[in-house]
C-alpha cells in the first residue's frame, strides 16, 4: 500500500512568479502508477557515510579558524504521516554562509566567502529519527528573479525515507522573516503548507553560552504498513 | 495523520552539498555516477528488500544523456539519481561538469522484476522544479518484455518511446541514450509515485 504526494501542501510544478518554473516544469498531467517493487525500496545508508565532522558546519570546512557568523543549532525529527519515526535515515543539508554566500562556483553575490565554512553537512537519524546539525545561521541574498528579490535565510534539505517515493528536497526557513512573503519559492507553497518549512526558535534545544536552537521537524510519506510493524 | 512536508526545488547550488567530489569541492558525497561500485559504500541491505540474487555478472552498461528545458536547450544544472532494486544500485550525478553537459551513469543491466521489464527508475532534481520528478529507464533492446509492462502500457502508446533508452555500441562499450524533457512535444513521462 502507498501513500500518495499529498498535491493540497505541495507547490505546484508550474509556479510563474518563480520563473525558473516556465520552461521547467513539466506541463504534461503526472501519470498515476501503482507502486511496484522499484518503488517500494530505496537506498539505505550506514553510519559508515557519516565523517567525524559532518553533521558540525561550523567545523567541517574549518582550515585556519572558527566560520564567522551566529552559532545555531537546528535539530528535530523526522517522522511519517502516522508519526513514528523514521529511524537510520539519511539527512542532508547545504547553506549560504552568514554573509549570504554559497561557496558554489556560479554564486557570484558580491559577499564574502568564508575561508573557514564550506556549508555542506550530513547526518543520520537516530532511533527515535532525531537528528541535530551545528551550523551557522544563514544570510539572505539577493538573486536574479525579479527586481530587488532577495531569497530569505534557508537552508537545504535531502531526504531519502523508507523508500525512494518518500525522497523529499526542501529547504527549512526561519521564524519571523520579513522576507518570507516576498519570496516566491516560499509563497509557491500552498498556504496551509507554508508553516510547515519554519522551524521554531526553542530555549530547549539552545545550548547555554553556545549556540541558538531552531527545531525543525519533516514528515515524509508514509507506507501504510508502518504503524502496524512494532505491535 | 500530520501533513507532509511539502517539496522545493533543490536550486542551484546543490553541487557542493550533494555532488561535491564531482564538482571539485573540498567534501565527498554519498553516491556517485557508478550504481555498482556504490553497494559496497555505506548502503545497508536488510531494508532495501530486494528479492534477487547479488549477481553482478550481467553485461557491464552505460547510460547517457541530457536534460532539455522547454525552449530545447539543455540544461547545465540539473541533478540526476538512478535507483537499481535488483542490485540495490543508487547513483547521483549532476549536469554541471560534463563538456556537454550530459550525465551518465555505469551499471549492470537491471534484471527483470517483480515481473516487470528491465528499468531504472530516474529523479530529476533541478532549479525550477518544486517538486522532484520521477521517470523511468526502460531498454530498446528488451521489446518483448517492454510490451508486456504494466507501468508502460499505462502510459499512452504515443508516449512510450520517451521512457525508452536506445542501445548503440559507443567505442566498443554498450551505451543506452535517455535524454529527458521537461516539456514540449517529446516531453519525458512523469510519473505520479
Amino acid at each position: 500500500m502507498e501513500n500518495k504526494r499529498d498535491w493540497s501542501v505541495h507547490p505546484p510544478y508550474l509556479y510563474p512568479g518563480y520563473k525558473s518554473t516556465v520552461l521547467r516544469a513539466p506541463s504534461k498531467p503526472l501519470i498515476p502508477i501503482k507502486h511496484t517493487l522499484s518503488e517500494r525500496t530505496g537506498p539505505v545508508y550506514g553510519m559508515d557515510v557519516i565523517g567525524q565532522f559532518d553533521n558540525d558546519l561550523t567545523k567541517n570546512g574549518q582550515k585556519n579558524g572558527e566560520p564567522l557568523g551566529e552559532r545555531i543549532v537546528v535539530a528535530g525529527r523526522v517522522l511519517d504521516e502516522w508519526g513514528q519515526p523514521v529511524r537510520n535515515t539519511l539527512v542532508e543539508v547545504w547553506q549560504a554562509n552568514a554573509a549570504g554566500r554559497y561557496i558554489h562556483k556560479v554564486d557570484q553575490h558580491a559577499a564574502p566567502l568564508d575561508p573557514n565554512f564550506l556549508g555542506g553537512g550530513r547526518c543520520m537519524t537516530d532511533n527515535e529519527g532525531y537528528y541535530k546539525f551545528y551550523t551557522i545561521k544563514p544570510g539572505a541574498y539577493p538573486w536574479g528573479n525579479h527586481p530587488n528579490a532577495w531569497r530569505p535565510n534557508h537552508i537545504h534539505f535531502s531526504l531519502f525515507g523508507n523508500n525512494i517515493s518518500s525522497r523529499l528536497v526542501t529547504q527549512m526557513y526561519f521564524p519571523g522573516d520579513p522576507l518570507l512573503e516576498y519570496d516566491p519559492i516560499f509563497l509557491g507553497v500552498p498556504p496551509k503548507g507554508r508553516e510547515l518549512l519554519i522551524s521554531k526558535f526553542t530555549l530547549d534545544l539552545t545550548e547555554p553560552s553556545f549556540a541558538l536552537g531552531y527545531e525543525f521537524n519533516i514528515v515524509l510519506r508514509g507506507n501504510k504498513e508502518t504503524p502496524f510493524e512494532n505491535k | 495523520m500530520a501533513l507532509q512536508t511539502p517539496s522545493s526545488t533543490v536550486g542551484p547550488y546543490f553541487a557542493y552539498g550533494l555532488t561535491a567530489a564531482q564538482y571539485g569541492y573540498d567534501f565527498d558525497q554519498i553516491a556517485n555516477d557508478v550504481l555498482v561500485a556504490e553497494r559496497s559504500r555505506g548502503m545497508v541491505a536488510e531494508r532495501s528488500r530486494s528479492v534477487t540474487s547479488d549477481d553482478l555478472s550481467g553485461d557491464r552498461i552505460y547510460i547517457v544523456g541530457r536534460v532539455f528545458d522547454g525552449n530545447n536547450e539543455i540544461i547545465p544544472d540539473a541533478m540526476i539519481e538512478v535507483w537499481q532494486p535488483d542490485i540495490k544500485g543508487f547513483g547521483r550525478i549532476g549536469t554541471g561538469t560534463d563538456p556537454k553537459n550530459r550525465f551518465h551513469f555505469e551499471t549492470v543491466k537491471p534484471q527483470r522484476l517483480d515481473g516487470q521489464a528491465p528499468h531504472l527508475s530516474v529523479i530529476v532534481l533541478m532549479r525550477g522544479l518544486l517538486v522532484h520528478a520521477y521517470t523511468r529507464i526502460y531498454f530498446s533492446d528488451e521489446a518483448a518484455a517492454n510490451a508486456e509492462d504494466e507501468v508502460l502500457n499505462s502510459v499512452p502508446s504515443e508516449r512510450r518511446p520517451t521512457l525508452i533508452a536506445q542501445k548503440q555500441i559507443v567505442n566498443g562499450r554498450l551505451e543506452y541514450h535517455f535524454d529527458i524533457y521537461m516539456q514540449g512535444e517529446t516531453e519525458t513521462v512523469f510519473f505520479d509515485v
